[in-house]
C-alpha cells in the first residue's frame, strides 16, 4: 500500500459546479496515482487518490460529478449527494468538504457553498483558476469572502506548480483541528430556500468581488462564429469529419506497429519447441485472438483525444446546444448527443455517458439507440467483408466505391438510430412534452496537457483490461470449440468439420439460412457476442488459415470464394443492428438497474438485424447477386 | 418599477437586455412539475433582480437560446425560457 492509500486515511471529497476546474485540481493533487472504479450500484466513476499533504499526513482525495446543487436529479448528482452527506454503504466518508469554485464564475458556486453549510461536515472553499480571474481584472477580498460565509477560503491555481500550496496548508490545518461531524441540518430545499440562498449569495458577491462587469472577451469572439447559427452548424460538421478522418488516417502506423509486434510474438512461439496442441493453442488463440482487438487501441485513444480535448476546451456544451433542435426532431435530447458522439468509439462509454441526462425516459432512449451508432468493433469487420467483395473502383470519378460503401455503413447506422428514437418516442411515451434543455455555456478554456494525458491513460487501461479480460476468454473457448474433438485417425476433411464448432453452427443452419449464412458464419456470431471484432479472429480459425501479417487477405480470399455476394451483403446488414456486444449489454442493464432494458435493447436489434439481413439478401439475389 | 412592461423571455430576440421580474413556472407546459422547473431555473441563476442578455439562437425556430445572466451563460430551450418573466430595457 505505498501508492494507494489505506482505507483509514481520511477523506477530502472535491465538490464543485461542473466545469469549475474540480478535477484538473484532483489531477494536480494526485497525477497519476488515482484510482478510476464505479461506485457500488451504479456505474458513476469514482475517483480516488492518495496525497501526502506537507504535514505528512496521508489522506484520500475523492472527485465528486460536479452538481449545482446536493438537491440530486441525476444519478451522477445522486452520488455526490449521498457522499455528501455521509449516506453511502462505500467506506468513502468526508472528513473534509472542498468546495470549489472558479473564481471567474463565483455566482451559482456561492449558491452551492451556502448548501454545503448545512451539511454538518467541516467544509472549505478553493478559489480556483485564480490566474485567469486576474487576468480578467476581477478582484476578489479572499479573506472578507471568508468572514461573510464563515469557511476558511484559499486560492489555487491547479495548473501551476505551487498553485495548490495554500489549499493543501488549509486542509492540513483542518484535519489537524478534526472537527467531529455534527448532525445535518440539510433538508431538500424548496423554490424560496433556493431563491433566498441565491440572493444572499448575490449580495456576498457584490460586496467582495470587484471588476466582474465584463464577459469573457475571447469566449464571445469564439462564440460569434461556434454559435452562429449556420457557422456553428457548419465548423461543427468539419470538426466530426476532421475527428473521423483521423481515427481512420493517424491510427495506420499505430495499428501497424501494434500488428507487427504480435506477428512476431506468433512467429516466436512458433518456433519453440512445443507439441503441436499447445503451439496453436498459443499463436492462435492467445496472441492472434488478443491481437486482433488490441489492434484498435490506436483508434480508441485517437477518438478518445478527440472527445476529451472537446470537453476540456468547453466545446461538447456547444456541441450539444446546435444539436439540440436536430435531435430533438428525432425525439432526442440535446445532451444526447455526446454519448451518441462516444458510441462511435464504442458503446459502453457511450451507454455510461448518458449519466447527464437528467430526464429517465431520455437517457433510456439514448441508451436504446446508442449501440446502433457504428463503433470501432465493427471496423475490422465491415473492412474485411468491404475488402473482399466491394471492387476497389471509383464512381462518378473521384469517389473510392469502398469508401463510400462504408460511408453507407455509418449513415445506415446514424438514420436508424434517429428512427428508432424516433417511433420509441411516438410509440411508448407519446405525448409527454421533453425534458427541458438547460446547459451551462462554459467560457473556453486551454486544455492542459497533464489533464487530457491522464484522461486518456485511463480509457486506455479500461479498454486494455477488457481485452485482457472477455476478448481474452472468448478466444480461448473459440480456440476449444474450433479444436475439439480432433478429427480421427485417417480423416480426410479440414479438422474443424469434425469440431463442436462445425456441430453448433449446423444446428442453427434452419434459423440463418434465410440469411444466406452458412455454418461457418454461425460459428463466428457466437464468439461475436463477446465482442464484435472476435468474428474476424474466428473467420480466420474457421477457414483454418494460419495468422501473420497477410492473414487478412487471405480470409478475404476465402471469403469471396467461398461467399456469395448476396451472403456477404446480409451479413454486413446483419452487422449494422445486431446485438452483437455482451459487454454493452451488461452495461445496460447495470445503467437501468435491471434486465428489462437489456431484454428490450437484444430483441429490438436482433429483430432489425433479422429482417435487414433477409431483405439484403433477397434483394441482392433478385439482382443477380446469389 | 411595478409599471415597467414585462415580457416573457422566450420571447425576446437576440440580443436582447433585461432584467428579470419574476420566475413563473406555471406558466409552461414542460415536461416536469413546475415547482420542479421554478427549482432548476434558480439553480442555474435565473432569480429576480440579475441582468440577462440573449446572445445566441439556433438555426431552426430560433431554438434554443444562449442567455447570459448576470456573468454565466445558459443554453435553453424557448420553451422553458418562457417561464422568466423580464421587463424590457434594464440597464446593466
Amino acid at each position: 500500500m505505498s501508492v494507494t492509500a489505506s482505507a483509514a486515511a481520511p477523506v477530502v471529497a472535491l465538490v464543485g459546479n461542473p466545469n469549475c476546474g474540480k478535477t484538473a485540481l484532483f489531477n494536480a493533487l494526485t497525477g497519476s496515482r488515482q484510482k478510476v472504479a464505479n461506485y457500488p450500484g451504479v456505474t458513476v466513476e469514482k475517483k480516488v487518490g492518495p496525497l501526502t499533504t506537507p504535514a505528512g499526513r496521508t489522506v484520500r482525495i475523492v472527485d465528486l460529478p460536479g452538481t449545482y446543487s446536493l438537491r440530486a436529479r441525476s444519478p451522477d448528482e445522486e452520488v455526490t449527494r449521498d457522499i455528501v452527506l455521509g449516506r453511502t454503504q462505500s467506506d468513502v466518508i468526508p472528513d473534509l468538504i472542498v468546495c470549489v469554485a472558479d473564481a471567474s464564475n463565483l455566482r451559482l458556486a456561492l449558491r452551492l457553498v451556502l448548501e454545503l453549510k448545512q451539511v454538518g461536515r467541516p467544509v472549505m472553499l478553493s478559489l480556483n483558476m485564480m490566474d485567469i480571474a486576474r487576468k480578467r481584472g476581477i478582484e476578489i477580498d479572499i479573506e472578507k469572502l471568508g468572514r461573510e460565509l464563515g469557511l476558511p477560503v484559499v486560492s489555487s491555481v491547479a495548473v501551476r506548480r505551487g498553485g495548490t500550496d495554500a489549499l493543501l496548508a488549509e486542509i492540513d490545518r483542518r484535519l489537524a483541528a478534526a472537527q467531529a461531524a455534527t448532525g445535518t441540518l440539510w433538508t431538500t430545499p424548496d423554490a424560496t430556500a433556493l431563491r433566498r440562498a441565491q440572493k444572499e449569495a448575490d449580495r456576498i458577491l457584490a460586496s467582495v468581488v470587484k471588476g466582474q462587469g465584463k464577459p469573457d472577451s475571447l469566449t464571445t469572439r469564439v462564440d460569434a462564429v461556434l454559435l452562429h447559427p449556420v457557422a456553428g452548424l457548419v465548423v461543427l460538421l468539419a470538426i466530426l469529419f476532421v475527428m473521423f478522418q483521423a481515427v481512420f488516417a493517424w491510427a495506420e502506423p499505430g495499428m501497424n506497429a501494434i500488428e507487427a509486434i504480435f506477428h512476431f510474438l506468433g512467429d516466436l512461439v512458433a518456433r519453440l519447441p512445443l507439441p503441436d496442441l499447445l503451439k496453436s493453442f498459443l499463436k492462435d488463440g492467445l496472441i492472434g485472438g488478443v491481437g486482433s482487438v488490441i489492434v484498435f487501441l490506436p483508434q480508441i485513444v485517437i477518438l478518445f483525444f478527440f472527445i476529451l480535448l472537446l470537453e476540456d476546451l468547453g466545446y461538447m456544451a456547444r456541441a450539444a446546444f446546435l444539436m439540440d433542435r436536430i435531435m430533438g426532431g428525432a425525439g432526442l435530447h440535446g445532451r444526447a448527443f455526446i454519448p451518441l458522439l462516444s458510441s462511435f468509439a464504442c458503446a459502453i462509454p457511450g451507454v455510461m455517458a448518458t449519466r447527464v441526462i437528467d430526464d429517465r425516459r431520455d437517457r433510456l432512449t439514448t441508451i436504446l439507440v446508442a449501440p446502433l451508432m457504428t463503433c470501432s468493433a465493427r471496423i475490422p469487420v465491415y473492412t474485411l467483408i468491404i475488402g473482399a467483395f466491394i471492387p476497389d473502383r471509383e464512381v462518378w470519378g473521384f469517389v473510392g466505391l469502398q469508401g463510400l460503401v462504408m460511408f453507407g455503413l455509418y449513415t445506415l447506422g446514424i438514420a436508424s438510430a434517429l428512427a428508432v428514437s424516433f417511433v420509441v418516442k411516438r410509440l411508448i411515451w407519446r405525448g409527454k412534452p421533453g425534458e427541458p434543455f438547460m446547459l451551462e455555456l462554459p467560457d473556453y478554456k486551454l486544455p492542459q496537457a497533464k489533464s487530457l494525458a491522464i484522461g486518456l491513460w485511463t480509457r486506455a487501461t479500461i479498454f486494455l483490461k477488457r481485452a485482457g479480460t472477455i476478448i481474452l476468454s472468448m478466444m480461448i473457448l473459440i480456440w476449444v470449440l474450433a479444436s475439439f474433438p480432433q478429427p480421427p485417425k485417417g480423416a480426410t476433411e479440414p479438422s474443424i468439420n469434425y469440431s463442436l464448432a462445425a456441430r453448433i453452427g449446423t444446428a442453427i443452419q434452419p434459423l440463418t439460412a434465410p440469411l444466406g449464412f452458412n455454418w461457418q458464419i454461425n460459428v463466428a456470431l457466437i464468439p461475436g457476442m463477446a465482442a464484435r471484432e472476435v468474428a474476424v479472429g474466428s473467420l480466420g480459425t474457421i477457414y483454418a488459415i494460419s495468422g501473420g501479417e497477410e492473414a487478412t487477405d487471405k480470409i478475404a480470399q476465402a471469403l469471396s470464394s467461398q461467399w456469395s455476394l448476396a451472403t456477404a451483403l446480409a451479413f454486413l446488414a446483419w452487422y449494422v443492428f445486431a446485438p452483437q456486444c455482451a459487454s454493452t449489454l451488461a452495461v445496460i442493464r447495470r445503467e437501468t438497474g435491471g434486465w428489462r432494458w437489456l431484454w428490450v435493447t437484444f430483441f429490438y436489434m436482433l429483430a432489425l438485424a433479422y429482417v435487414a439481413a433477409f431483405l439484403t439478401y433477397r434483394i441482392a439475389i433478385a439482382f443477380g447477386g446469389g | 418599477m411595478s409599471s415597467e412592461p414585462t415580457i416573457a423571455l422566450g420571447t425576446a430576440r437576440v440580443g436582447f437586455r433585461g432584467r428579470i421580474k419574476a420566475i413563473a413556472a406555471g406558466r409552461v407546459a414542460a415536461g416536469m412539475s413546475a415547482p420542479e422547473l421554478e427549482r432548476r431555473l434558480i439553480e442555474l441563476g435565473f432569480v429576480e433582480g440579475a441582468d440577462v442578455e440573449i446572445l445566441h439562437q439556433g438555426l431552426f425556430g430560433g431554438d434554443p437560446i444562449a442567455v447570459r445572466v448576470a456573468h454565466t451563460t445558459i443554453g435553453l430551450r424557448r420553451r422553458e425560457a418562457m417561464a422568466i418573466l423580464v421587463s424590457v430595457g434594464a440597464e446593466p
